[in-house]
């Protein structure tokens, strides 16, 4: 006690055999209290990891797997289609869920003279996703527009934008035809120029010029 | 030593007896009636249990706070957010027993718990109706929080609390929304996730976290419920927890409008 008092701004020694601990040897540092706190706490940290890590990457996982292979849908015969105009059809997007997984497209063939982008693809199918927010988009043969009922996006013949809050045209999908039937089979994107973009983003992601960095292609896609 | 009184109404407690009642020549006390036996159950049962768990120096501190002078109405809108919450737990707990969050299967079973089962309008229209409650007394208890200046120092914390508390109880309201599966509520939803993708960087990762997937798919309806039933209200019950107890800890702030009396040895001092 007379010890500690002669000099109260004196720190005390880091060693524990200096602090007159019973059991301290030489050089020692680190009390048996502490070590076991310490022990005690990292013991609790990695019961806690050991659950709670496997359980986060569960929750986590769909955001970095691709969860929708490609597979192509018949969508009907050569026959049905023109180039003049579209044919809705109903596709499913996502199986197993019923109604909720399904959604229209519009299909129409392929037209050398108008669709010089993109002109590998035999078929035009344009998603019903409006480019805004993925309200349903309606086409309206009079006008040859696709319009938005949500927030009144309006897109022209080729699913470009011509009016309202889209930011980019509507998506497409990849299409082939074999044994004279038309298939439909993954989403792409297009930026304003008709440009593919493989990864298909989300509504409400620009995607032109330096856009496409900030709404980048996810591994889920 | 004398054993405590419990704190009984007057009618309840036992009377001393009256002189010539049948008591005994030494001061014996009188022998007790069916009442009083009646009356020694219950407080011999919160006895017990008090005895062991100390509950009532807890509860007293807790629930017989000193409050400012000015206290008024005004100070019940947190407790009722509170009640608002409560009610939305139970409400909710029992529809998730007749729910089915199944994507083909959900607007059905909504349908059947407002149609068919017993009692189930009310207690679905509870449901509907109370979040909607809910978010208005939390703006309102904000607001009052806001007027009275009750989130300066020492209480800036609380308020932080408070205003996580308010972000998930939006949460619980959007994810809530899409629970009846019907055309509003799936398009109202999608529309909800796809604002989230608008984010840069992060926004499209946020809603592939919220679709479980790229598209609106067969774990998505899942996905909410359980965001919606479990992980959200845990987490708001853990934090309306925290906010009581620093409620508790710190005390309520008298309304603005009084000014602090000052004691009369303390004006004499400043002079």
């Amino acid at each position: 006690m007379a010890e500690s008092r002669k000099n109260p701004r004196q720190k005390k020694s880091r060693y524990t055999a200096d602090r007159g601990i019973a059991g301290a040897w030489e050089g020692e540092t680190v009390t048996r209290r502490r070590l076991f706190e310490g022990g005690a706490q990292a013991v609790g940290g990695v019961a806690v990891a050991a659950f709670g890590l496997p359980a986060l990457g569960f929750a986590l996982g769909p955001m970095f797997e691709d969860q929708l292979p490609d597979r192509y849908q018949d969508v009907g015969p050569e026959e049905d289609f023109n180039a003049e105009t579209y044919v809705p059809k109903v596709i499913t997007l996502v199986p197993d869920t019923g109604e909720a997984g399904k959604t229209t497209i519009y299909v129409r063939r392929t037209d050398p003279a108008r669709d010089e982008k993109n002109a590998d693809q035999p078929y035009v199918a344009i998603s019903t996703r409006c480019a805004h927010l993925g309200c349903p988009v309606r086409y309206v043969t009079a006008s040859q527009r696709f319009i938005c009922p949500c927030h009144g996006g309006v897109y022209g013949f080729q699913g470009e934008v011509t009016g309202g809050p889209p930011v980019r045209p509507l998506d497409r999908f990849y299409t082939r035809v074999e044994a004279g039937r038309v298939l439909v089979g993954a989403r792409f994107s297009l930026n304003s120029k008709l440009e593919r973009f493989p990864h298909p983003r989300d509504p409400s992601n620009h995607i032109d010029g330096l856009w496409q960095y900030l709404y980048p292609g996810r591994p889920s896609t | 030593m004398k054993r405590p009184q419990p704190p009984l109404p007057r009618s309840l407690q036992r009377r001393p007896a009256r002189p010539g009642d049948g008591a005994g020549p030494n001061g014996d006390q009188a022998v007790p009636t069916l009442k009083d036996q009646a009356v020694e159950v219950p407080v011999s049962v919160v006895g017990w249990l008090d005895e062991r768990s100390g509950a009532s120096p807890f509860l007293r501190g807790f629930l017989y706070r000193k409050v400012p002078k000015g206290t008024n109405w005004f100070y019940t809108l947190g407790s009722a957010t509170m009640f608002a919450f409560l009610s939305q737990a139970v409400t909710g707990v029992f529809l998730a027993m007749y729910y089915d969050p199944d994507p083909s299967r959900a607007y059905e079973s909504a349908a059947r718990i407002t149609n068919e089962i017993f009692l189930g309008e009310l207690v679905r229209g509870m449901h509907r109706w109370g979040s909607t409650v809910m978010i208005l007394l939390i703006f309102l208890h904000m607001a009052r929080t806001f007027f009275f200046g009750a989130y300066k120092y020492p209480r800036e914390l609380n308020w932080i609390i408070g205003v996580i508390l308010l972000v998930l109880t939006l949460l619980m309201g959007f994810t809530g929304y899409l629970l009846p599966f019907d055309q509003r509520s799936f398009w109202a939803t999608v529309v909800g996730v796809n604002l989230n993708s608008s984010g840069p960087i992060v926004g499209p990762y946020l809603a592939d976290f919220l679709r479980g997937g790229p598209e609106f798919g067969a774990y998505t309806l899942s996905r909410f419920y359980a965001l919606h039933m479990l992980l959200i209200p845990g987490l708001i019950a853990v934090l309306i927890g925290a906010h009581l107890y620093l409620v508790a800890k710190l005390g309520t702030t008298a309304p603005p409008w009084l000014k602090a009396e000052k004691s009369k040895a303390l004006a004499k001092e400043q002079i």
